[in-house]
């Protein structure tokens, strides 16, 4: 029993590490537009790098029929766009200033960030 | 329509300086939106192929919008074949109107819908027999090597249930886990498939559990997935109503436009209707795009955009609006504004902003959703060691059941969903009313006014005054003193002169030249006619330059007072420092002000007038329409500051007015409203704004607003308890007590039919009447 309870705490301990303190790798915004695909539940890729007060424009591409996956919304910026479905839906992000933005869905089970760091290029 | 799928097909071939053809002339560019192309080196095949074609000048990629231009003669069709002779799936972009999208959007839903029902169907055709034999027989355990051989039989069609009907729950999950967040798929494969993984190690290695724990839950597997597929498909549904409204105002726009050029009429799409085109409308055609009427007289419905029920007249020189309805006449009109830029393609586009915005009180739930399906993970767990360190025998199937039931019923789907769905009815029923709420916060704020500040000119009354009477002291005459008025004003906008100059005009006076204007702020004004000095404004001016206002017996400042009582204004009129007379001017109450006013104050709202004209005339107009408050011979700044006033007085003040003059008060109040000429919706310093002038745009705001919050409240308050109430009794905290454990079955129900049960009661909201009155 105290196996059990030993592994049903690591369990604890790796959902606690995996989902909340775990930071991934974050893609770079490069000079072409990045194409972020909705499916399966989720932004691929999900976690973007952009340099501080670089203007960016972020290609949004629905490929998940749910409706869940029909709102994109960057409540930070103010922007909530419908991405149709197979379209990809260009969302001009303005030059942002240092910190994490989070982006998702109206019931935020697709989740993302937008991280801005480094010197203004 | 995405901004990038916007082809510019139309725009080179018709340039508006050359002549235009008959008929709409065809494109040699051709946007094609390629799917399957998942890297770089994709570029050059497709390219490739594409130049490849018979008839292709150049074709070129853009990677990143998975685009490619491609100009020449060939047909689509070749160009797609070639595309997908590459490899790839291609089909050709179009600027598509509203309609279209949503068109397209509707038979997706219906697609995704028919998917699920399908899977469902599928799912419960096994889970519904197997539900039933348990109930009946209540034999779902394994003791036999032939028990073994039948449940293997079952397991494996299980597996497959989950296959077809539950996929796109498992790669859901995995993909959400693999990028390190958790949603609604992770849970229910997560329930699902320990159900199903538990009942395949009794079915394999029945010693490994106890006797009594030796226990199939592949009916529950089953059914669960039915449900919640089933769920989902209903929501679907559900969902569709809740965009009704855009859906209405989608359909006002009209698919073609009559047009004239080079003296031919000719049916174009509304696309290729260009600016300064001259449009024909006639009785009963829908209005394709913003324009000005050039030729014919007609009155025109404009009921589905301002809700004004009554049609407006319209004549040489007047606006006509895009899907508004010619009712009489025929008219020709210039296009001032086409494609997105017209008033309604732009009420569509803020309605549809407005409906994706969130209000604050979203924000506690949206703080939840984020941390909720690990939270929901982490009890599981907790809750399947608790029963197998306390539970009773035998442990380990109450444990697996209690985890299972613990994941499945657990719903983040109905707190994420509580707040969107009521926002999207809310802001959808307002347009219906003619009023258009800027974003989620202004909605939630306007349910919160308590004291509301109205502009009289424009607000209350008219706006449009009207000259009343003309007093003249002796040795002048009425049409004396009309003429210098009227001189006087000519050129000034502001709305008394309008009234003045409207007057001479009806009376056939000719004007004079004016020599010399100074208008003196708060006073009225100086001018030099004829070689006359004329002084024209309000008793104060006169006073300052000493003219004797009572005449021989006529006292003229007990007429301009009675004149005043009456909600006229009077402004007196001195020629060469002698006064000539009185001249007042009225601007009536609009016919539904007072009942507007009286629904607002029903409701508990302190209402103000605030006003630049004098105090007898305020008092005489805020007394007829039923305000008790109202402050008179305010400057514009002041209004800013009643504003203040007001809030450091603890109140959530609506401004009302007309979005110019009075913009920096619109700002600073709580909310501000912007009362919109007919269907103007520029109105950039307005929360919300009326688009027609009846002030029940206001009453019906604040109506919609409150019952969009209490929808949301509601909403909210049934998400919040089903789970916080629905995860402890999943985990078994009833079964010390009552020795009751859920059916991992039920969760399932009550999972799947939790989200509907929102979407349900935002819909509620569609039979909310926002007219009162």
């Amino acid at each position: 029993m105290l196996i059990v309870n030993i592994a049903g705490v690591i369990l604890i301990a790796l959902i606690i590490w995996w989902f909340w303190l775990y930071k991934p790798k974050a893609e770079q915004l490069g000079d072409d537009d990045l194409v972020v695909v909705v499916e399966n539940g989720v932004y691929t890729p999900s976690h973007i790098l952009m340099k501080l007060n670089d203007a960016h424009a972020i290609t949004f591409l629905r490929k998940d029929a749910s409706p869940c996956a029909e709102t994109l919304m960057i409540p930070q910026l103010e922007i909530s766009e419908t991405l149709p479905l197979n379209k990809p839906t260009k969302i001009q992000i303005p030059p942002l200033n240092s910190g994490e933005y989070a982006f998702h869905c109206q019931m935020q089970m697709y989740k993302g960030t937008i991280k801005v760091e480094g010197g203004a290029s | 329509m995405s901004e990038s799928t916007v082809t510019d097909s139309h725009c080179h071939t018709e340039h508006p300086e050359k002549p235009h053809p008959v008929q709409p002339v065809t494109t040699d560019m051709t946007e094609l939106i390629i799917d399957g192309a998942g890297c770089a080196s994709c570029v050059g095949k497709i390219e490739g192929a594409l130049n490849a074609v018979a008839g292709v000048k150049h074709a070129e990629m853009n990677f990143a919008q998975r685009t490619v231009s491609v100009s020449g003669t060939a047909s689509h069709d070749d160009l797609i074949r070639a595309v997908e002779g590459a490899g790839y799936n291609a089909k050709v972009s179009s600027a598509e109107s509203d309609a279209d999208e949503m068109d397209e959007k509707e038979q997706a839903d219906l697609a995704y819908y028919k998917k699920l029902m399908r899977e469902t169907w599928i799912a419960l055709a096994l889970g519904a027999p197997l539900m039933v034999y348990a109930l009946v027989t209540g034999e779902m355990s394994v003791n036999t090597t032939t028990e073994r051989i039948v449940w293997l039989i079952i397991g494996i069609l299980t597996l497959g249930v989950l296959l077809v009907s539950g996929r796109h729950f498992f790669v859901g999950a995995w993909k959400s886990f693999l990028n390190h967040s958790a949603n609604m798929d992770t849970l229910i494969a997560l329930g699902t498939g320990t159900a199903w993984l538990y009942s395949m190690v009794v079915v394999f290695f029945p010693e490994a559990v106890p006797a009594q724990a030796r226990h199939v839950y592949f009916e529950a597997t089953a059914i669960i997935i039915g449900l919640i597929d089933l769920g989902l498909a209903l929501e679907i549904k559900a969902r569709g109503r809740t965009s009704e409204a855009i859906k209405r105002l989608i359909g006002l726009q009209a698919k073609t436009a009559r047009v004239i050029r080079d003296d031919q009429e000719m049916d174009l799409p509304i696309e290729h209707v260009l600016l300064d085109d001259l449009v024909r409308a006639r009785p009963g055609e829908k209005i394709p795009v913003d324009g000005e009427v050039t030729e014919g007289h007609t009155a025109i419905d404009e009921s589905m955009l301002t809700g004004e029920p009554m049609p407006v007249e319209k004549a040489k020189g007047d606006e006509v609006v895009a899907g508004t309805l010619n009712k009489t006449g025929s008219i020709v009109f210039r296009a001032t504004r086409v494609g997105k830029d017209t008033a309604l393609a732009q009420i569509i586009n803020m309605v549809k902003r407005a409906q994706n915005s969130k209000p604050p009180i979203g924000r506690l739930a949206d703080v939840i959703s984020a941390y909720f399906v690990p939270v929901v993970m982490i009890i599981a767990v907790v809750s399947a060691l608790a029963w197998l360190n306390f539970g009773p025998t035998p442990a380990i199937a109450f444990a697996i059941v209690s985890a299972t039931t613990v994941l499945i019923i657990a719903c983040p789907c109905a707190l994420g969903l509580a707040t969107p769905m009521s926002v999207m009815v809310g802001v959808g029923k307002a347009a219906e009313a003619g009023v258009l709420i800027r974003n989620g916060e202004a909605l939630q704020t306007a349910s919160k006014i308590t004291a509301m500040i109205l502009d009289k000119t424009g607000t209350i009354t008219l706006g449009a005054p009207k000259v009343t009477d003309i007093f003249v002291a002796p040795g002048f005459s009425e049409q004396n003193v009309l003429q210098l008025a009227a001189s006087v004003e000519a050129g000034s906008e502001h709305p008394l002169a309008l009234a003045i100059m409207e007057s001479a005009k009806e009376e056939n006076v000719e004007l004079l030249k004016t020599s010399t204007f100074n208008a003196i702020t708060a006073r009225g004004v100086e001018a030099t006619v004829n070689d006359q000095t004329i002084l024209f404004g309000n008793e104060k001016l006169m006073h300052e330059r000493s003219i004797a206002l009572v005449i021989g017996d006529e006292d003229f400042v007990e007429k301009a007072q009675g004149l005043a009582s009456e909600a006229k204004t009077p402004m007196y009129f001195a020629i060469d420092g002698q006064l000539a007379g009185i001249i007042a001017v009225a601007d009536p109450i609009k016919e539904d002000s007072i009942s507007a006013i009286q629904r607002l104050q029903k409701n508990g709202i302190r209402v103000v007038m605030l006003t630049g004209d004098n105090r007898d005339t305020a008092k005489a107009v805020a007394e007829k329409a039923g305000i008790t408050e109202f402050m008179a011979e305010v400057l514009p700044e002041d209004k800013a500051k009643k504003v203040q006033e007001l809030q450091m007085a603890g109140e959530v003040v609506g401004m009302t007015g007309d979005g110019i003059n009075d913009a920096p008060a619109l700002a600073l109040a709580n909310v501000g409203f912007a009362i919109g000429t007919g269907t103007d919706v520029a109105i950039e310093s307005a929360d919300i704004t009326l688009m027609r002038g009846s002030l029940h745009g206001l009453a019906d705001a604040i109506a919609v607003s409150k019952a969009t919050l209490r929808n949301i409240k509601q909403n909210l308050f049934g998400a919040f308890i089903y789970n916080v109430a629905g995860v402890p009794v999943a985990a078994g905290i009833l079964y010390p007590v009552l020795g009751i454990l859920m059916n991992p079955v039920i969760a399932g129900a009550a999972m799947a039919f939790s989200s509907l049960t929102v979407v349900s009661n935002a819909n509620r909201l569609r039979l909310f009447k926002a007219q009162e009155h």
